[in-house]
């Protein structure tokens, strides 16, 4: 009796394959695009209209749902675009670059969020619309991080050229953003003490607060997602563009 | 139907508004982009089908 | 190697060549300050260490693009790169030239300009200390910058966006050096952490500065 055929596991590097990854985002972006779609509107909903006032902070509590989910996207989709560097440098997988240069633009829009939102926040506590505090300064250094990567991109013609400069460019940049968070806080620590946005991490948030927080971070991550795949599809759709121009002039 | 928002009604609303806003221009950006590439691209793949 | 300091030094001091650029603008930075903040000693004394430190920063990113951009528009950067010396190793002493031309001269100058900003007399030897540990990150960092862009035709505002950011912690531990050096107070933390990211910046950087020319040689 021969042998049965083995079953054909699933890698995840078969998604490397542009095609493949065509075929699989297509079905799957409006899926993630409505569930996040929904997740976002009660998430909010919820939490703007549903919650009370916290007694300290007031109203301004409120804004926890936003600021909250956008600074956690952020940071996770910094990281995410230094795994796919990191993929793209070892493995050469196009579809890895390209998904980094699309999270980009996503990271630059959460950070300045969490900017404005932190800025807005701290000002009835602080008396100023801004303040050096460590956590803020560190998403103001990110946001130049985010700003150089993106530049980097737009400034370099040779697609190959570029996925690789700004897959090291990450990579130098991660490490040099993490001990910039340690610098920024040994900078910090003699002025506010214990005045920075505490709500979110250090404090038990209650009950009431959290579970519409969690919705909102859930619509985040899904609005991000939708948006990546959404971006990476038009970034490998441009790829085969500028290859076809280049072999319609060549002919 | 709003809440009282005391105080800080102006805080929380300009929060919102530019969350808002910057979550829209992203979105919108993101699918103006996708929807003019994928135009061009048909349009290229159609113009060499055509050629031969 | 040496020599290839030599000839970087030689380049930058004849005329046009650079040198003493880095200084006239810590210069007119220290001058201007008072001008913008008014002449009153007390407040000058409080932010001089960090004046001196942020004015020597930019002083150094004024002179980046030079390090790589000259040799690569007449061909020499692809020779250096076939060379037996192994790209690291040109990427380090282009570094070294460029501290030699910008850092070091910055730091023997900090002294005298602190006097202009009325720095309290504890903290000149900290100052220069400071910056004697912190320049050469400086200039590795640079030339990391400098050889992500040594491609890009007019790459000097992208090239201070990008090196920006990975200055902040080097200028965040030097100035604190300063400050507390000036105040009187223990400086050995943040001057451990400031040696701890030279030490670590000259000793890793130039393997990535490589791999971003040989990606732009390409």
């Amino acid at each position: 009796m021969p042998n049965p055929p083995k079953p054909r596991t699933m890698s995840i590097w078969e998604y490397a394959n542009p095609k493949k990854f065509m075929q699989t985002s297509g079905w799957l972006l409006p899926w993630v695009a409505g569930l996040s779609a929904v997740a976002l509107v009660v998430g909010l909903v919820w939490g703007f209209f549903f919650t009370p006032d916290d007694y300290k902070q007031g109203s301004t509590v409120k804004i926890i749902y936003i600021h909250v989910p956008a600074a956690m996207m952020a940071i996770n989709i910094w990281v995410m675009m230094l795994a796919a560097s990191l993929i793209w440098l070892v493995r050469r997988h196009h579809v890895s670059a390209l998904a980094a240069k699309a999270a980009a633009p996503i990271g630059v829009t959460m950070t300045l969020i969490a900017l404005f939102t932190g800025a807005i926040w701290g000002e009835p506590m602080w008396g100023t619309w801004w303040a050096w505090d460590p956590r803020l300064t560190s998403f103001l250094i990110l946001f130049l991080f985010y700003l150089g990567y993106v530049a980097l991109w737009e400034a370099i013609d040779n697609p190959d050229t570029a996925a690789d400069l700004t897959g090291v460019l990450c990579l130098v940049g991660s490490v040099f953003a993490v001990l910039s968070r340690y610098a920024v806080n040994f900078w910090n620590q003699g002025l506010h003490q214990g005045a920075s946005l505490s709500l979110d991490k250090e404090e038990n948030v209650a009950d009431v607060f959290y579970f519409p927080l969690l919705v909102c971070i859930a619509g985040f991550v899904g609005l991000f997602v939708a948006l990546l795949l959404l971006r990476t599809r038009t970034e490998i759709r441009l790829r085969r563009l500028k290859a076809l121009e280049a072999r319609e002039r060549m002919a | 139907m709003m809440p009282d928002l005391g105080k800080y009604a102006a805080a929380v609303l300009s929060a919102y508004g530019v969350t808002l806003v910057l979550l829209a221009a992203i979105v919108g950006l993101s699918w103006w982009r996708a929807a003019r590439v994928r135009r061009a691209l048909a349009a290229q793949e159609d113009r060499m089908a055509r050629d031969g | 190697m040496i020599a290839l300091v030599a000839r970087d030094l030689r380049l930058a001091i004849r005329a046009g060549g650079g040198f003493g650029l880095g200084l006239a603008f810590f210069l007119i930075v220290t001058v201007l300050v008072p001008f913008g903040v008014g002449p009153e000693s007390a407040t000058l004394a409080k932010i001089a260490p960090g004046i001196l430190w942020v004015g020597a920063l930019l002083a150094c990113l004024l002179s980046l693009d030079r390090i790589l951009a000259l040799d690569y528009e007449d061909g020499s950067l692809d020779l250096l790169a076939t060379a037996p010396i192994p790209l690291e190793g040109v990427v380090t002493m282009k570094a070294a030239a460029h501290w030699l031309t910008t850092g070091l001269p910055l730091t023997l100058a900090a002294p005298v300009f602190g006097v202009l900003l009325n720095l309290p007399e504890p903290g000149f030897g900290w100052v220069t200390l400071s910056l004697a540990i912190g320049t050469p990150a400086l200039s590795v960092i640079g030339t990391f910058g400098a050889a992500l862009t040594v491609g890009l035709k007019r790459g000097g505002l992208l090239l201070s966006l990008l090196v920006l950011p990975l200055y902040v912690p080097t200028l965040i531990f030097g100035a604190e050096v300063s400050r507390r050096g000036a105040m009187g107070m223990d400086t050995a933390t943040p001057l451990l952490l400031l040696a701890g990211i030279t030490a670590a910046a000259v000793a890793l950087l130039p393997f990535a500065s490589a791999a971003a020319i040989r990606v732009n040689l390409r």
